[in-house]
């Protein structure tokens, strides 16, 4: 059911906000509706809902959803989101990020987050690209890829997102990729119900700056990309290393219920202080 | 806790800590930077025991959004530091500005730039406080002197952010700040405390940044039922981005004129012997307490001078500086930086007459003498 009787429209902010900001063919509109979906599925009352952003296209998601929605500085998101669960911990917090927003000059605040293990449910939405930027190589861009920043190909390593909130201690870790909607809509809701940081990575696409740049012109193309690039996990663990160089192995990755939640462990501080 | 009975020797730090406790600030978001740390040490061990919450953050940018967030979500929330971490807040005090989100920002004065003097006390982010961060801004900065009046100023940095919903900065230094003396907590009835305005209209007539006549609108918090957007961008009353030129134009002048119009209610100063004063000293902060020492001594000398202390640091009184050096025939600032203060007097005088600074700035208190020293060279500039 589309239009505006589909539910998913008492999640919106279509009548004032919509058309969005994005190019078309973006993945990030897809990564929204599997978000909201998440939220009606578990029944979330939407002013119990926080939706926090950093800056680029990714950051632009809360303009239109109908939760309480704050969009911040670049790369702090998770920062302003670790405020807002602490002065109100039945809040449910999700912030959604970028690639070069969450890992670049975000970096610091993603891993400290992650160390804490507070109850914050982290989207990154990886396209591989500064695109409000116009095109620049971002952390998570393969090597030899081309950017505007990188027009001879990319020299630098890329993060493994996934590895790197497990480093950090996030206790739920997955990836997913707009190509696997189905799957994408299952892990974000996972993620939303899991006590403690949960990270998703989301394999996006940019047709428009990153396609062209690296010969994918059409969305279309770098959807069938990353049929091809990803495996699942499932899958993977039978394959060898050889096997799977290039590719993105999604699935869940992590997902420890019983590690201790920071702002639980200060409710109990606080208890234990009454006594 | 120090009381009418009881009072205690005291340091600056911790009046900032007890003061904030007495304004209601139940969240504080810092890192770890001397020669502010005390505050965060008192307030990390002082709120969890009131149900309140303290997190060190992994750098300034992180805890002044925390702060922020906390904030938005209904908390008092505060956060101290010094300049270098100052430097690094400023990003977030443009967004808590431009958000409207009141937060109170202590700022221990030490000597800079960059690493500086970080033992030692100064008076040179006085400039910074006022336009630290980028674009068109109104700041708001309070500068107490004594550790009493750390406290009472603490507790009015509250209320002026929780009322103006605006980055509140108090400015100390580190004399101030280290510095031990007697306290005396005043009876609770009698501090004044201020809270946000919040609706009392329903969530569908709700406007987040709505345009009222005193340029207040209501803030609710996250989660009180008001699902409204706040962005970094300039925005419209709904609190959505905008690039329509007559929103833009009206969403800059309602943060200007929010501070404009309830600037009298803020603007905190004291004068001292300044009725028959023909020589004036301006000072703040532990500067105009070497420079009350020097009116008593020129006193002395016969030399008819009188202090302008200032509370208020920003937005600048300027009428009252004008309306003051009306009837003197020089001006000296005392402050301990190279002259940062004097450029607003100079231009607040409507009047040419001779305004000198009284500078330190190795990192040590100014003293009496070096002002006396300057107000004899206003004196003789005029005698010329």
């Amino acid at each position: 059911m589309m239009g505006p009787k589909s539910p998913i429209y008492d999640y919106l902010r279509y009548k004032k906000k919509f058309p969005t900001v994005w190019c078309p063919g973006c993945g990030i509109g897809t990564i929204m509706g599997a978000i909201i979906r998440a939220v009606m599925s578990l029944g979330y009352d939407k002013n119990d809902v926080v939706m926090v952003s950093g800056i680029g296209c990714s950051s632009r998601m809360p303009v239109y959803v109908d939760f309480n929605t704050l969009h911040t500085t670049h790369g702090r998101a998770i920062a302003f989101a670790t405020g807002i669960k602490l002065a109100k911990p039945h809040l449910k917090l999700i912030v959604v990020t970028g690639d070069g927003d969450g890992l670049a000059i975000g970096g610091n605040h993603f891993i400290h987050a992650a160390r804490r293990n507070i109850d914050i449910t982290h989207i990154l939405i990886n396209n591989s690209i500064y695109g409000m930027t116009g095109g620049q190589y971002s952390p998570t861009t393969p090597r030899r890829a081309f950017a505007y920043t990188a027009p001879y190909g990319n020299i630098e390593p890329d993060f493994d997102v996934v590895e790197l909130g497990i480093a950090a201690g996030a206790s739920f870790v997955a990836r997913t990729a707009v190509y696997h909607i189905i799957q994408m809509g299952k892990i974000i809701e996972k993620a939303l119900k899991h006590k403690g940081y949960s990270l998703v990575d989301v394999i996006s696409q940019c047709p428009v700056l990153y396609g062209r740049l690296n010969k994918m012109r059409s969305p279309v193309e770098m959807l069938l990309w990353q049929k091809e690039h990803t495996v699942d996990i499932k899958v993977a663990a039978k394959k060898s290393p050889e096997e799977l160089e290039g590719k993105y192995v999604v699935g869940i990755f992590k997902d420890d219920p019983d590690m201790p939640e920071y702002v639980s462990e200060y409710q109990k501080l606080i208890d234990s202080l009454k006594e | 806790m120090p009381n009418k009975e009881r009072p205690a020797l005291v340091q600056g730090n911790i009046a900032c800590g007890y003061g904030a406790l007495a304004a209601g600030c139940s969240f504080f978001g810092g890192y770890p930077i001397t020669p502010s740390t005390e505050i965060a040490e008192f307030m990390a061990r002082e709120l969890p025991k009131r149900g309140g919450k303290f997190i060190q953050m992994e750098d300034e940018m992180g805890s002044l959004a925390a702060v922020i967030g906390a904030s938005i979500a209904g908390a008092k929330a505060m956060t101290a530091t010094s300049g270098p971490g100052f430097s690094l807040m400023q990003e977030h005090i443009g967004f808590a500005y431009i958000t409207e989100t009141p937060i109170v920002v202590v700022n221990v004065m030490r000597g800079g730039p960059s690493t500086g003097l970080p033992t030692m006390t100064s008076q040179s982010d006085t400039l910074q406080a006022g336009f630290g961060t980028h674009g068109d801004y109104y700041a708001v900065a309070f500068a107490p002197s004594s550790v009493q009046e750390v406290f009472e100023y603490t507790v009015k940095a509250f209320n002026a952010a929780e009322f103006l919903q605006t980055p509140v900065v108090l400015l100390m230094d580190e004399t101030l700040a280290h510095m031990r003396e007697k306290f005396i907590y005043p009876p609770t009835d009698s501090i004044e405390v201020i809270n946000r305005k919040k609706p009392e209209t329903p969530f569908a007539w709700f406007k987040r940044f709505e345009m009222t006549p005193d340029c207040i609108s209501d803030f609710p918090a996250f989660g009180d039922g008001y699902r409204y957007h706040i962005t970094g961008l300039v925005h419209d009353p709904m609190g959505f981005p905008t690039a329509v030129s007559s929103e833009i134009v009206k969403s800059a002048e309602k943060l200007r004129d929010k501070i404009l119009i309830h600037r009298d209610r803020f603007t905190y100063y004291e004068k001292f012997m300044t009725d028959d004063a023909i020589w004036l000293i301006i000072a703040f902060g532990t500067a105009a307490r070497s420079a009350k020492q020097a009116v008593i001594e020129a006193r002395h000398h016969r030399m008819k001078v009188g202090l302008l202390q200032l509370y208020t640091i920003w937005p600048f009184p300027d009428e009252l500086i004008a309306e003051l050096s009306r009837n003197v025939e020089g001006i000296v600032v005392a402050e301990m930086n190279m002259g940062q203060l004097i450029r607003e007097v100079k231009k607040a005088c409507p009047r040419k007459l001779p305004i000198l600074g009284a500078n330190r700035y190795d990192g040590v208190l100014i003293t009496p003498d070096e002002i006396i020293h300057s107000l004899k060279a206003v004196h003789g500039s005029k005698e010329k």
